[in-house]
């Protein structure tokens, strides 16, 4: 390997206990040798056995599936798992999504505000004419549809879109580009009975996708790429059409 | 089964606000380059302003005509205003929220977001001035009336003014409202949002270049040209009896 010394990482993190009656939001700086091919999961991971056992932050998968561990790098929301250190200056700031309830220091509840949502959207196939027969074929569907879905069932749910969002952080009970994603993709889906009317009701509305202000933060922080400039166009423009239809 | 009733207003305002916004902004596009017309010629300028009058429609000029079209764009920026002014933040804390947003995510297009909202501002006072004015004095549209009205009338700075937040509002207007309906996204967003970006830029730089010089030509008439005849302009080969 190269005889080049590697550079040496300076973290500042956001800390803060809400718990704790006697903590109080502060920075804490800690120092780490960069490693070839180093990810801010790993860093994160050197932190707290060498540095600071106390320090909270969430991971699953460490491989960009899970959506755990979303959070500020350098002010933007991305997944620290997927995040080389290579690509980042010698300083890097981490902090906690806005928005989210705050568990402590990095670690959010996101699982508890996505519930919200997929509650708020019913994000599932309502079907109110067959009852569910599971010995039955399911209905066919074209291919390209079915890429189409399965495209935006990538969401991980881990609320980078949310914290990229100046309009959420304006007006909280805005739906979002992951809320706007998850009723495009059941807009989509044949199999799902609900009308046009049905998902006016829901997202017809300034809380809705007549709220979007197209900052598109959403779509430039999303760590799975997803159409989300698109789909928030798509449901804009079936919004409006169901809007005129009667 | 019975249709559910829905609420239509929200979607009615969303497309009645990027309606509006549109006519606006492609109005700007024809206006600043009709406005232009000085560099080629005061004789050119003259007859923009005739054509508009309807001199070549009717024979006879109708200044009536810019009364009424001031009129028609002065409402729907009225109305574009009051649809926009929904969007603004309403708190000292909103405005917070979304300026550090905006910094800490070093944002470009939450960033052209503000500029929309500070050059929207500006234009619910000058934009207005320059429209009642449109209205109220038709007649006072030419090569030397209107170098007078930047010169004597101390209208340059306003006109400066407005020619900056009109032309970014318009084209970062259109930016927006191409991604926001997804008009032209192509099979890849991200290539055509690219591209409808550059456009954007290019034409805000090239819109405000050419609306400075126009500027530009105006002030030196108003500042060189003797007007002591009145500030009417004689043309030598079209001669027109006033309508009164």
């Amino acid at each position: 390997m190269s005889e080049e010394k590697n550079r040496v990482l300076t973290i500042s993190i956001l800390r803060f206990d809400p718990h704790d009656s006697d903590d109080f939001p502060h920075m804490e700086s800690y120092e780490v040798e960069e490693a070839p091919g180093m990810t801010l999961f790993v860093v994160l991971n050197e932190i707290r056995e060498h540095h600071d056992n106390s320090l909270k932050f969430d991971f699953v998968c460490r491989a960009g599936i899970c959506g755990s561990c979303s959070m500020l790098v350098n002010g933007k929301p991305t997944l620290a798992c997927r995040t080389l250190t290579k690509k980042l200056d010698a300083h890097i700031t981490l902090a906690p999504l806005p928005l989210f309830e705050l568990i402590g220091d990095l670690s959010i509840y996101t699982g508890k505000w996505m519930r919200g949502l997929n509650e708020r959207l019913e994000t599932w196939i309502h079907d109110k004419s067959n009852e569910l027969n599971v010995d039955a074929l399911e209905e066919r569907m074209e291919p390209a549809l079915a890429d189409e879905i399965y495209e935006l069932d990538r969401c991980v749910e881990c609320g980078c879109c949310v914290a990229g969002c100046g309009t959420i952080q304006m007006r909280p009970d805005f739906v979002g580009a992951v809320g706007l994603n998850k009723v495009a993709r059941y807009h989509l889906d044949p199999r799902d009975k609900r009308e046009d009317e049905e998902y006016y009701e829901m997202i017809g509305n300034e809380d809705g996708v007549f709220g979007c202000m197209t900052l598109l933060g959403c779509e430039d922080v999303c760590p799975k790429d997803l159409p989300l400039q698109s789909k928030i166009a798509y449901m804009r423009r079936m919004m409006l059409k169901t809007s005129l239809k009667n | 089964m019975r249709k559910k009733e829905i609420n239509k207003i929200p979607a009615r305002l969303d497309f009645l606000q990027s309606a509006t916004g549109l006519i606006l902004a492609l109005f700007i596009v024809g206006h600043i380059l009709f406005e232009a017309s000085i560099l080629v010629s005061d004789e050119m300028m003259y007859r923009v302003t005739l054509m508009f009058e309807g001199y070549y429609f009717f024979g006879e000029r109708y200044p009536g005509i810019i009364s009424f079209l001031a009129a028609a764009i002065g409402s729907i920026f009225i109305l574009h205003a009051g649809l926009a002014i929904r969007k603004f933040p309403a708190s000292y804390r909103d405005y917070k929220t979304i300026t550090e947003h905006t910094k800490r995510m070093k944002h470009e297009d939450s960033y052209l977001w503000m500029v929309q909202v500070i050059t929207g501002f500006m234009m619910f006072f000058i934009g207005s001035v320059h429209l009642y004015i449109m209205f109220s004095q038709p007649a006072n549209i030419g090569p030397f009336a209107s170098s007078s009205r930047v010169v004597d009338e101390l209208m340059g700075p306003l006109y400066f003014m407005l020619l900056i937040s009109v032309v970014s509002h318009a084209f970062i207007g259109l930016y927006r409202l191409a991604l926001k309906w997804g008009f032209g996204e192509g099979v890849d967003t991200k290539k055509s949002r690219a591209r409808f970006k550059i456009l954007m830029k290019s034409m805000i730089a090239l819109y405000i270049i050419v609306g400075l010089f126009s500027l530009g030509k105006y002030t030196y008439i108003g500042f060189h040209h003797d007007f002591s005849d009145g500030v009417r302009y004689q043309s030598k080969t079209i001669v027109v009896g006033e309508h009164e």
